[in-house]
């Protein structure tokens, strides 16, 4: 082994090798996933993806007049997602349901069906995550209201008490409440010992909108042909 | 010599011909003080920077309100930093140091124009630096190992070309005849590294791919930092130092060429085990479980030529502070890669996903293996390229103790209380209804991360006590002429 170019060409496919298979073969299998309405079936009552299809020479439609998931997130959803990208929020939460059996991902009310590659394909960001510090988010949207979402992330222990999860208070502002109009619509009901106090109103800044409306953004609450709700 | 040599000359990088070969090493050490010193200097400091960084995440992974006013210091973006600056700071400019050197010295190649190298260093160093003070300011990318914003990306491919250029010169004008291990590690980790980060930068940040292609593509990348990157630095290195300093030849040269190759092919697969369970093609996860389950093979055949190596030389190791980081790392490789391959096992994964024993294997890897090799490195060259002895003992045996035990208590702490945590979580009642809420998983976590903390002060110590020795050489008197050997920790057993 003194050459260079037999070393180098050994180095060239080995990594062309798994490049190949990992990613372009994952590629060309996933490139024509579409979003689908759940009622896509074949004639024989067999779920099928995309967009248009050929199946036995027919071409097979999305079905009319139904919402085709999954939705692309738009407007504060969208910002909400760079909100999550810039915390650093993947490193402890997960976005995908593993199947019944595998984990516990269902018992603990995760989701009540498996995450596929296509709840994924309108995403500019996927973010599955490999860290559980906390709980998987894949259907957070579904599981807390918008307050519950805005006092966990101003202070988690409001909400989780003994939660590692780190405050971020940087997203509200502490302002005294006008004495002309009153409390702002817009001021976040806190318990008294989280409360900055008497005359003070903790306000929502635009970041912290955008960041729950993505998490209440996070459902798949939604079927598709290849996957349908597990049942009890 | 010319007095305007052309390109080709300008490069050669053969020594003079008057000079006997042997000497040349010292022309090759000669050619390298410079970058190399940059390169290492650079690295201690980001070495530093790394550990203030990774005590404040470890401090706030149980004290959530430890620091927790600051937006540029919460904990997603403190650990990231953290990661980026263990990897690309104190990981790539040590390697940027190491790497040429060893390669420069078994080609018995001069580096010329090293002003080339010192640019690239100044590259590099600028890039990591803006890279890490863009992820504090919020514009950190949300794909792991690849976290610094894309304003830097082409200060990093320039960088990488550079340096690449020069372990390919060297190889390609290599002035003996034999061809050592090291070597292939080295160029072909140079080979791989900017391919990955460039395929890597383009499907993932310029035009990313569609759904999750782009987290099989993260993954691919990510493990292959470690795979092809940090792991054959750290083989080559060991290669080259447990035989040079322990005066013996490496056990096999036919076993060194089965697990270069074993691992060239394996390596590449194994990533996708983060992704086992995920919402990818079940066949890649399958085929990834496979390579990590190969990767045994190459680890076996790695261990066998380091460790029988050193077999019967122990005592004469343990007195030389080279070989007891490189051992210690290379005794890791096999115990971490070992672990590594368990951990793809379906049901193993099932326990271990997404808990703080992945983190725990990480550590063992990056910083139990290819970190203590560096250290080895280091105590090896340093000497070489100043002409003076290191200037303490005390402090290397405070910094082999606080790093030795210290990364030892973490691995364990982290393995320990994330398998607690894994089991856990998934711990179901004959009712299917989980037997521990989150809160209480979470909870339990806690003693093993503070332990995780403990550990992590520990090798603060212990770089603190490295950083002071390497400082107090750099700035001391030339001690070539007064000490004759090597600073040895115990006595050595000819003295015995």
């Amino acid at each position: 082994m003194k050459s260079l170019p037999l070393i180098f060409l050994g180095v060239f496919f080995t990594l062309a090798f798994s490049w190949t298979g990992i990613v372009l073969t994952s590629h060309l299998q996933m490139k024509d996933l579409t979003p689908v309405t759940a009622e896509l079936v074949d004639k024989d009552d067999k779920p099928v993806g995309g967009g248009n299809f050929l199946v036995n020479g027919v071409t097979i439609k999305n079905t009319d007049g139904m919402t085709a998931y999954p939705l692309r997130p738009v407007g504060e959803a969208q910002r909400g997602k760079e909100i999550y990208e810039q915390m650093g929020c993947l490193y402890c939460h997960s976005q995908q349901v593993r199947r019944k059996g595998f984990g516990a991902d269902f018992e603990r009310g995760w989701g009540n069906r498996q995450s596929v590659a296509r709840d994924y394909i309108e995403q500019d960001r996927v973010m599955l995550g490999t860290m559980r510090t906390g709980p998987d988010l894949t259907n957070v949207g579904l599981r807390y209201p918008e307050l519950w979402q805005y006092q966990h992330i101003y202070n988690p222990q409001i909400t989780s008490t003994g939660s590692t999860m780190p405050p971020y208070p940087f997203l509200f502002e502490v302002q005294t409440i006008n004495e002309l109009t009153g409390p702002s619509v817009e001021a976040l009901e806190l318990p008294a010992n989280y409360h900055p106090g008497p005359g003070f109103e903790v306000i929502p800044t635009q970041r912290a909108k955008d960041l729950v409306s993505y998490l209440m953004s996070l459902n798949q609450d939604y079927e598709l042909p290849e996957i349908k709700f597990t049942e009890e | 010599m010319s007095s305007k040599p052309s390109l080709v000359e300008s490069i050669n990088p053969t020594g003079e011909p008057s000079i006997d070969m042997k000497a040349r090493l010292g022309e090759v050490d000669a050619s390298m003080r410079q970058p190399a010193m940059l390169f290492l200097v650079s690295a201690v400091f980001w070495l530093l920077a790394g550990s203030a960084f990774a005590i404040m995440a470890a401090i706030k992974s149980t004290n959530p309100d430890f620091l927790g006013l600051s937006e540029w210091l919460t904990f997603g973006r403190v650990r990231t930093a953290h990661l980026n600056a263990m990897i690309f700071g104190w990981g790539n400019n040590v390697i940027f140091a190491v790497a040429p050197w060893i390669m420069g010295r078994l080609c018995k190649a001069r580096i010329r124009h090293t002003n080339i190298l010192l640019a690239a260093g100044i590259f590099w160093n600028i890039a990591v630096t803006v890279g890490i003070f863009g992820i504090l300011r919020g514009d950190m990318v949300g794909v792991e190992w690849l976290e610094m914003p894309a304003y830097i990306t082409p200060l990093v491919i320039i960088t990488y070309a550079l340096i690449g250029v020069w372990v390919v010169i060297a190889f390609r004008w290599r002035q003996s005849e034999h061809v050592y291990v090291s070597q292939w590690y080295i160029l072909a980790a140079f080979f791989w590294l900017p391919w990955l980060y460039t395929i890597a930068q383009i499907m993932l940040i310029f035009e990313p791919a569609t759904g999750v292609v782009q987290s099989l593509t993260n993954w691919w990348f990510a493990h292959n930092v470690l795979g092809l990157w940090l792991t054959p630095i750290a083989i080559a290195t060991a290669y080259y130092l447990i035989p040079k300093v322990l005066g013996r030849p490496i056990h096999s040269y036919y076993l060194s060429v089965v697990g270069f190759w074993a691992l060239a092919l394996f390596y590449n697969w194994a990533g996708v085990h983060h992704l086992i369970g995920g919402p990818v093609p079940a066949w890649v996860i399958s085929a990834g479980t496979v390579a990590s389950v190969m990767m045994v093979i190459p680890v076996i055949v790695t261990a066998i030529n380091h460790h029988l190596t050193v077999v019967g030389s122990h005592k004469d190791g343990w007195a030389s502070p080279t070989i007891r980081f490189v051992m210690f790392g290379a005794i890791n490789y096999t115990v971490v890669s070992l672990f590594g391959s368990a951990m793809a096992l379906r049901h193993v994964n099932e326990v271990t996903h997404f808990t703080h024993f992945t983190v725990g294997h990480a550590h063992h890897g990056v910083y139990a293996f290819f970190t203590m090799i560096m250290f080895g490195a280091v105590y090896y060259m340093m000497p070489r390229l100043l002409f003076r002895e290191w200037r303490n003992p005390f402090l290397i045996r405070v910094h082999w103790w606080m790093c030795g035990l210290g990364i030892l208590l973490m691995v364990i702490s982290l393995q320990i209380g994330g398998w607690i945590q894994g089991l856990e979580m998934n711990a179901l009642d004959a009712d299917g209804v989980p037997v521990h809420t989150f809160i209480q998983v979470v909870e339990n976590t806690k003693p093993w991360l503070w332990l995780r903390s403990l550990s992590g002060l520990m090798l603060l110590v212990g770089h603190i006590a490295f950083a002071i020795n390497v400082f107090w050489m750099i700035f001391s008197p030339k001690t070539e002429g007064q000490v004759t050997q090597p600073t040895l920790l115990t006595p050595t057993t000819e003295e015995t």
